[in-house]
């Protein structure tokens, strides 16, 4: 009989579906082959004209039916198909899940086509005004429930029969993290016997690619774009916008054991910690980063020395990498240069509010499946930065346990430990 | 009582009607109060606009006040103000444990960037490339950053150093509903002492009104308290600036510090009706069975919208039992979104704590309460979906 409460008597929290989608297709299998074989799913940009833009290429989602339809659209179908994906593999009734539904996804707004298109559809008035007066006379929900906050999550628990009021939230670019702690928070207390956590992020927009550009985040090296996304690289100029879902159920070990499901991994600590700096920039000392993985590690029961591999935030931005550099060699010490640590983003960009969740699920296979993902375009190390990076080819190796850190704008720093066991 | 109770220990206001909790109090005490009001500006809507606010009391540094729009600022300075409440403000010690969760929407987009993007595309086909053209000369940029949700929680743990945890939930009023259910919940449970929870909402701004309009939910034409709007022009809604933080503390903890409690937050209930299959009614009728109201009279704090169909439906089951006589004080405030219901649970708070009810707020649809509340109903109906309710007891 396996023990069902962890070192806190508090019931271990078992993964038992994985979904996920990003550039590099659609589900788990098509995306575990290709970021095994080293491939990325960087590309041009075509779903908008690039004229005057300094970042030209992007990790866009543009296989869908949805992929052009606006970001609110495009959100709730990678939600959805990601969802799909975890809630079949749990075995679950796909309109009856039965728990909670924690949502990580862009903070949503009015999209500039519906924007021209309400306004040339009147000659009255200029400006806000004349959209407030389109505004009064449309007919239909749609375009309304592309700009509440809470839409997307109300009509994901309409199809999945979640249970309760679902809890939309954004930590930036932890929010994937920040939904799975969420979920095992409200198992470990008792709350439900499981819990639907989703990140999911289309919100790869013109406008929100401006938005990053003028920020100085994103990389400009468009013109061999598959080669842009260099985490640790000494060349490394900015992350890669791009998009994509992972959605995992989350269960009491207990109640998975109960109905004979499989268990596909253990999500077995979250930690976290605010930083107070600056809006964009962490504490040069690393301190928030360094307590939030020691948060996990104690609230995961494990020490130092039982992690076997990073899945890093790694994104590529000179600062991101130089920092998270130092969080971990200070918590981590010498071994540091010999533990594992890659990036998924190397291969997908950074997929924002959803990449916690899709980091997440790329964890738990690179546990199950033995392999770990490399870290590709890592041709030019970064003399100051000395990891043991998987540089550009997978490694087969046993692993048991995972850290995956999350940090993003606003002081926002998660961090999750999941095993491959239950022990 | 249990000393895991859940506590307000601080709070934090911000309305038409002023800043502070005791100004709020000596305010909503007065019979026949008049709202403070703006008709012209965004007509045909009328708001609640926001009061004049010295930034400087609760966010010392102009390069942060420069670096928000007035939502953050005036979410920071709620905060600020709850904090100072409860006696945790400048106290390292205290802040650097604390959590938060914020209830937020999105910031102020650039009406003068947005407005001249718009004239231009009435004389141009290719609107994707002016769009480019226009925003990556003319956005300013550090705007974004004004306008992300979670940079409302970024702005308070950088100005007033709150760093536990940050999390930012989205969602309309079931965003604040949620904030203020998860923290409660987390400190029950024992994994947090003492959390910063609230939200704020700046309805001065064409967007925040669009959020509404797009599906004709604001009421216009002359104003009219919150539940005399049913059949006239417009959906109902009229919107104020405003926030509302508390600070919920475990009993011992707070009592540890020897500070003042208000009230205890007894239950707190959410839930999610499909209201296009008419669950409406039924969902607010088992949210008020959840929460296990007390016998006997009871004040019920309403965060009533004005929404037509929302309105309605909660107005008829508190309606339906005699012993709950209803504040709607969206008629003095407007409605505040994100931040409606930290702001219901505010009020209730400061009713049990002060031993006295609030006079109606619209005596022609507010019956009177007489009694001292010692437990007190607040509620939120979300305009267009999900629904909260809580109980705030008296704090002994």
């Amino acid at each position: 009989m396996a023990n069902l409460n962890d070192h806190m008597g508090r019931p271990i929290v078992a993964v038992t579906g994985i979904g996920v989608v990003t550039s590099l297709g659609v589900g788990k299998a098509d995306n575990w082959a290709a970021l095994t074989a080293g491939t990325s799913g960087i590309h041009p940009i075509t779903r908008f004209p690039v004229d005057h833009l300094n970042t030209r290429i992007s990790g866009t989602v543009d296989f869908l039916p949805s992929s052009s339809k606006g970001a609110s659209l495009l959100t709730y179908d990678l939600a959805e198909i990601a969802a799909q994906e975890a809630v079949a593999e749990a075995g679950l009734d796909w309109g009856d899940f039965g728990g909670p539904l924690f949502l990580a996804s862009p903070p949503v707004e009015l999209d500039w086509s519906e924007r021209f298109s309400l306004y040339n559809s009147d000659k009255h008035d200029v400006g806000a005004e004349r959209l407030l007066r389109v505004a009064r006379g449309l007919k239909g929900l749609d375009v309304f429930e592309t700009t509440q906050f809470g839409s997307i999550a109300d009509r994901l628990a309409d199809r999945f029969g979640t249970r309760g009021l679902p809890i939309t939230l954004s930590t930036a670019c932890a929010s994937g993290a920040t939904s799975i702690q969420l979920g095992v928070e409200a198992i470990r207390r008792g709350e439900c016997d499981r819990a639907l956590s989703i990140g999911a992020d289309g919100s790869a927009t013109a406008e929100a690619l401006i938005r990053f550009s003028l920020l100085s985040a994103l990389s400009t090296h468009n013109d061999i774009p598959e080669k842009a996304s260099k985490p640790f690289s000494r060349d490394r100029d900015g992350f890669v916008l791009a998009e994509g879902s992972g959605a995992l159920v989350l269960e009491s070990l207990e109640a998975a054991l109960a109905r004979g499901a499989t268990v596909l991994g253990i999500l077995r600590g979250c930690g976290e910690k605010a930083d107070d700096f600056h809006r964009t920039r962490s504490k040069p000392d690393g301190s928030p980063a360094i307590a939030a993985v020691r948060a996990a590690l104690t609230d995961a029961g494990l020490g130092e020395d039982e992690i076997d591999y990073v899945n890093a935030h790694g994104t590529s931005t000179p600062e991101n990498d130089k920092m998270e550099h130092l969080s971990l060699s200070t918590v981590f010490g010498e071994r540091i240069g010999s533990m594992p640590i890659s990036s998924n983003k190397s291969m997908i960009g950074h997929t924002l509010s959803a990449a916690g969740a899709v980091e997440a699920a790329f964890s738990l296979m690179t546990m199950r499946e033995s392999v770990i993902p490399p870290t590709i375009n890592y041709d030019n190390p970064d003399p100051a930065i000395v990891l043991d990076v998987v540089p550009n080819q997978k490694r087969n190796a046993e692993v048991g346990t995972v850290l995956s850190n999350s940090f993003g704008f606003g002081g926002q720093n998660t961090c999750l430990v999941m095993a491959r066991e239950p022990v | 009582m249990s000393r895991h109770d859940v506590v307000i220990s601080g709070i934090g206001l911000v309305s038409s009607l002023g800043e502070g909790p005791d100004a709020h109090w000596r305010k909503l005490v007065q019979p026949g109060l008049e709202p403070v009001l703006e008709a012209t500006r965004f007509s045909p809507y009328t708001v609640h606009p926001l009061p004049e606010i010295d930034w400087n009391l609760q966010i010392a540094k102009r390069g942060d006040q420069r670096q928000m729009e007035t939502w953050q600022r005036l979410g920071t300075y709620a905060a600020g103000m709850a904090l100072d409440d409860a006696g945790i403000k400048g106290n390292d010690e205290l802040c650097t444990t604390m959590d938060m969760v914020v209830a937020a929407g999105g910031g102020e987009r650039d009406e003068a960037v947005d407005a001249d993007i718009l004239a231009s595309s009435e004389s141009r086909n290719d609107r994707d490339v002016l769009l480019n053209e226009k925003l990556t000369t003319e956005l300013r940029p550090t705007l974004f950053l004004a306008q992300l949700s979670n940079l409302l929680a970024g702005n308070i743990s950088i100005v007033h150093k709150v760093t536990g945890s940050s999390r930012t939930f989205m969602g309309e009023e079931g965003a604040g509903v949620a904030a203020v259910e998860t923290a409660a919940a987390r400190i029950r449970s024992g994994q947090s002492t003492h959390i910063l929870v609230g939200g704020a909402f700046q309805t001065e701004h064409s967007d925040m009104l669009l959020g509404y309009e797009l599906a004709g939910y604001l009421h216009r034409g002359p104003w009219r308290p919150v539940w005399q709007r049913q059949g006239l022009d417009g959906g109902g809604v009229v919107t104020g600036s405003g926030g509302a933080f508390l600070v919920l503390e475990q009993r011992e903890h707070a009592i540890s510090r020897g500070r003042k409690i208000y009230a205890e937050l007894g239950p707190v209930v959410s839930g999610r009706a499909i209201r296009r299959q008419g669950e409406l009614d039924a969902e607010i009728a088992a949210l008020l069975s959840q929460a296990a109201l007390p016998n006997g009279e009871l004040l019920a704090i309403s965060g009533a919208s004005g929404a037509h169909a929302a309105t309605a439906a909660e107005k008829s089951a508190l309606d339906a039992n005699p012993a709950i006589a209803a504040r709607g004080f969206s008629t003095l405030t407007g409605h505040m979104k994100e931040a409606q219901f930290p702001f219901a649970v505010a009020l209730a708070a400061l009713a049990v704590e002060r031993k006295a009810a609030y006079p109606a707020f619209d005596p022609a649809s507010e019956k009177p309460f007489n009694g001292i509340p010692t437990t007190v109903l607040a509620t939120a109906i979300g305009y267009h979906q999900f629904e909260g309710m809580a109980l705030v007891n008296a704090a002994d």
